[in-house]
């Protein structure tokens, strides 16, 4: 009887979005009296952090403080069109929206700007912290706030902006499957250590090492974020879950969390993770999708950790305790000690 | 079937509440009293989210009847930010990226409140035994943890003030 | 916390930024800290009507007789939706963007193809009144045989509306990717490695379940309060169904307790409208814990056959997967999932022939749907462990192995899309390197710029 001790590896890529019948998405953006930006979206945050990042890549754009960006979304009636929160496609396809409206809105508020200062727009240039000046000339500035105040009660403009991101229909060719479905791909490596008590076939994971491509990160605390909560839906995936335990026999399926099994606190991997980035040409600041693909990579590679600790390939997910054991001894009939 | 009335202290403050027989703890919480920050992920009592302190103690109010807990006091994740000051388990989840969804937090944070008000130093043991009745689906718990046991180290210290 | 390694693609990444970058404060942490976020279950109405669901007890049956009069016997209860009450009954939630045929019923018209199947909504003053009524719904059954395993599925009887058990994609049974020629290339691989892997259903499990809150605003317009993953989609779908032209509705969400994927189907938003149109109060529809847990459609169970053909170099130059992915009684986004799997193939490898079967296929079990990793997330599972026991059979080691394979700038996917922006070499050297293994020069120096003279392919 012994814990024995293994180590898997593997890699993969996720496409960032993913299109059938054309994948577009909209924003609006309009600047306050009082020079705080609203951007109006019909998204979805479903805890990914797409208020957060849609706010910063907003500032970042219109070259003005990430607390004057307010997001409002989600609401039909106001928002315009987005396709919804899926295929990794959020950050991408709604941050390149925002880039473009707030790219529009920028231009209507440099204009402004150079009819109170008296200087071409060309020569203007934001500080990100809620000013305007002329470029290498920090004292010829002004205040957004007095920019959007002169626009409003003194000019009559409307400091606003309209964006769309489109991918564009991609029908498969139904004889070779040539198509283009998404727009670039996201990377990952795992390398998981694994110990396995062939006494009782539980598998405990030790480590994950992690490396991440991930385009840009553009929040990186949220990148971890998804890093670490995919990482442990990746092992929750390998060793707990499902439906139909006895699948495809339908019975014995759980109704809650105390007969879903999926690891707790006190199952915690200790993780390491690395993030690099090759910005994607076509992505928000280079930002590519990576809350789907960072719960794939450690799935493999623990099943191929148990593999390396016990000489037991289990094909088959959930690698229940008793895959392992029947597993273990399936080896010993073959080759009894 | 006839209701009652029933009395406990919410929040500090003494409440009356008409309630038909059975009426759980979470129902009053959120159908009479509009304290949705307690949130309904089950109702079985299997996930946590629930979790609200009954005399200083963490439970679950999806499983409690209201009658069974008549002259109790009841707190709820409304009653941490007095003065619009965050409690340093929330300051902590904050500072820690400890949310994703949000949808787990008031019960994590309230689970927490409920070990540091008998256990103001707990070991990470300590507090992953106090979680461990709360479902996380989005983090992979070790943040949650970690700002647990920061908020714990920092409590009685000065909080640091952020915009 | 998080590291960047910016020792990669450094000139790439080069730029000067304010916000973009920092690791700035959750827009939404300190309402969900304090409890104020607003999820959809957190507005409530007078008058609201709760809705109950009655479900199909039988994985495959006709329905002989449905009797709703003993649940309006019930106090409380105000009315029984069935499937006489739905405008356009048959509806498939992808028909937006030109995929059919619809193929799945809001309620259950002369028969049910799995368990747990919508058959009728029970409306009622409370939870109590809506579950006591809906236990007193009385269904009839005549079993018929089900169906379980996706291959047996394939040749069965077909159970759906539309003739067969398995999608049709423009005349195939299959999504297919042809690229090169495997059966030529296996008769002159060195080695050959078959393998099945497969998988069982997985369920999203947020921890706030779907649901929505109906409210009619009295001018004929419709606010629907939800959790859906994608608002224009709900709302369409639901005036599709009702018959009502898409403005009479509005919806409002945006803040979800989790979806992972759970949250794109179109499930309880038209029939609570419907309610809501029918009696003219508002109506909520949440899904009990157990219903998530067994209704709501799950993560897809899959079955791949992988066969590989090996040079004794270490390159991989052919392999055939036939996919089996099992999309339960109806459709929903099982179409889109199964061509994301075969766009998929063969992984991030440049392999020179390459050929998929991709079935998406019909048995009597709960509808799968998108979950995180649509499409992927199991065929990685397969992928990779074919790439583990490909390694072994060459005795070399897992990551050199997978670096002579990865692909690079300008290699040609299976699916005829050039590659451009790859990392995966990168991420690769980067783990070896988190993790302390020392890569041979000949594999530090591979770039996915392109390929070096080492790999014989320069």
């Amino acid at each position: 009887m012994a814990k024995l001790k293994g180590r898997g590896v593997a890699a993969v890529n996720y496409p960032t979005g993913m299109n059938l019948g054309g994948d577009p998405s909209q924003a609006l953006i309009h600047a306050t009296t009082t020079g705080s930006f609203v951007v109006t979206l019909s998204s979805v945050d479903l805890g990914q952090g797409l208020k957060t990042v849609i706010a910063q890549i907003a500032a970042e754009t219109l070259g003005i403080p990430y607390d004057s960006v307010m997001i409002d979304t989600a609401d039909t009636d106001t928002g315009p069109h987005c396709m919804g929160t899926f295929a990794s496609r959020g950050t991408h396809r709604i941050g390149n929206a925002v880039i473009m409206a707030a790219r529009e809105a920028r231009e209507v508020m440099l204009n402004v700007a150079a009819t109170e200062l008296e200087v071409d727009a060309a020569d203007l240039v934001t500080d990100g912290k809620g000013r305007i000046h002329v470029n290498g000339a920090p004292d010829k500035g002004i205040g957004v706030l007095d920019v959007a105040l002169a626009a409003h009660f003194k000019h009559g403009n409307t400091i606003s902006g309209r964006g769309i991101f489109l991918k564009p229909k991609s029908t498969p060719v139904p004889e070779t499957g040539e198509m283009d479905p998404d727009s670039c791909q996201a990377h990952a490596c795992t390398i998981a250590e694994v110990e396995v008590d062939d006494e009782t076939g539980v598998v405990r994971v030790l480590k994950l090492t992690n490396g991440y491509e991930v385009g840009r990160a553009m929040n990186p605390a949220l990148a971890h974020q998804q890093i670490v909560g995919g990482a442990w839906m990746g092992i929750s995936h390998a060793l707990y879950e499902t439906t139909e335990p006895y699948y495809p026999d339908r019975a014995h399926g759980p109704l809650d969390f105390s007969e879903y099994l999926m690891p707790g606190p006190a199952d915690l991997a200790e993780m390491e993770s690395v993030i690099i980035e090759r910005p994607a040409s076509n992505g928000p600041y280079g930002a590519k999708g990576i809350g789907e693909m960072t719960a794939n990579s450690p799935i493999p590679a623990i099943a191929n950790a148990i593999f390396d600790a016990c000489g037991v390939r289990v094909t088959s997910l959930p690698i229940t305790p008793e895959k392992v054991l029947r597993g273990l001894d399936a080896l010993q009939a073959v080759n009894p000690v | 079937m006839k209701g009652s009335v029933v009395s406990i202290t919410l929040n500090g403050v003494e409440r009356e509440t008409l309630v038909a027989p059975g009426t759980t703890l979470l129902n009053l919480l959120r159908e009479h009293q509009s304290l949705t920050g307690t949130r309904r992920g089950c109702d079985q009592g299997s996930c946590g989210s629930c979790t609200v302190l009954v005399d200083g103690k963490a439970k679950l109010a999806c499983l409690i009847p209201v009658e069974t807990i008549a002259g109790s006091r009841v707190e709820t994740v409304e009653n941490l930010a007095l003065n619009n000051e965050l409690h340093p388990l929330q300051q902590a989840f904050v500072e820690g990226f400890a949310t994703q969804c949000g949808f787990c937090t008031s019960g994590m944070i309230m689970a927490a409140k409920g070990l540091l008000s008998v256990n103001p130093r707990p070991s990470r043991a300590d507090v992953i035994r106090a979680i461990s009745g709360n479902v996380c689906r989005c983090t992979g718990y070790e943040s949650i943890v970690d700002a647990i046991l920061a908020a714990a180290a920092g409590m009685g210290k000065p909080l640091k003030k952020s915009a | 916390m998080e590291t960047i390694d910016t020792s990669f693609f450094t000139e790439e990444r080069a730029g000067s930024f304010n916000t973009v970058g920092t690791s700035t404060e959750r827009a939404d942490a300190r309402g969900h800290v304090t409890g104020r976020t607003q999820f959809y279950e957190d507005v409530s109405f007078p008058n609201t009507l709760h809705l109950k669901m009655v479900r199909s007890t039988k994985h495959h049956a006709l329905i002989k007789k449905l009797d709703v009069a003993p649940a309006m016997k019930v106090p409380g209860v105000v009315r029984v939706l069935t499937w006489k009450d739905v405008p356009n009954n048959w509806y498939t939630i992808l028909k937006l963007i030109g995929v059919g045929p619809d193929d799945e019923p809001v309620l259950a018209e002369d028969r049910v193809r799995f368990i747990g199947e919508q058959i009728c909504a029970v409306l009622a003053e409370t939870p109590q009144a809506a579950a006591e009524g809906a236990k007193r719904v009385k269904v009839v059954y005549e079993e018929l045989p089900p169906v379980f395993d996706v291959e047996e599925a394939m040749t069965s009887k077909p159970f759906t509306n539309h003739g067969s058990n398995y999608y049709i994609y423009e005349g195939h049974n299959c999504r297919r990717i042809r690229f090169g020629d495997v059966e030529t290339a296996f008769k002159q691989a060195d080695h050959i490695l078959e393998c099945r892997y497969n998988s069982a259903p997985i369920e999203h499990a947020p921890t706030e379940t779907t649901g929505c809150v109906v409210k009619p605003e009295g001018n004929g317009r419709y606010t629907i309060y939800s959790n859906t993953q994608a608002l224009y989609f709900t709302l369409d779908n639901t005036a599709l169904i009702l018959g009502v032209q898409f403005n009479k509705l509005r919806m409002i969400g945006g803040t979800v307790g989790g979806g992972f994927g759970g949250k794109v189907d179109v499930i309880v938003e038209p029939i609570a409208t419907l309610g809501a149109m029918l009696t003219n109060r508002p109506v909520k529809y949440a899904y009990s814990r157990a219903e998530e847990m067994q209704v709501s459609s799950p993560r897809a169970a899959e079955r791949f056959y992988i066969k590989d053909g090996i040079m004794k170099d270490g390159r991989i130059f052919a392999r055939k997967i036939t996919l089996y992915v099992d999309a339960g009684a109806y459709c929903r986004h099982s179409t889109y999932g199964t061509t994301k799997a075969a766009a998929h193939m063969p992984g991030p490898y440049t392999i020179p022939n390459v050929h998929v079967d991709a079935y998406c296929v019909y048995t009597n079990r709960t509808p799968s749907s998108a979950m995180r990793g649509f499409g992927v997330t199991i065929a990685d599972f397969a992928l990779e462990s074919q790439m583990d026991q490909i390694a072994r059979l060459l005795k070399m080691d897992p990551i050199e192995f997978r670096l002579k394979n990865a692909y690079r700038d300008g290699d040609m996917k299976a699916h005829r899309k050039e590659v451009e922006g790859a990392a995966l070499v990168e991420v690769l050297q980067a783990a070896a390197k988190q993790s302390g293994q020392k890569l041979s020069s000949e594999f530090l120096a591979m770039s996915s710029y392109g390929w070096g003279s080492a790999n014989g392919k320069a």
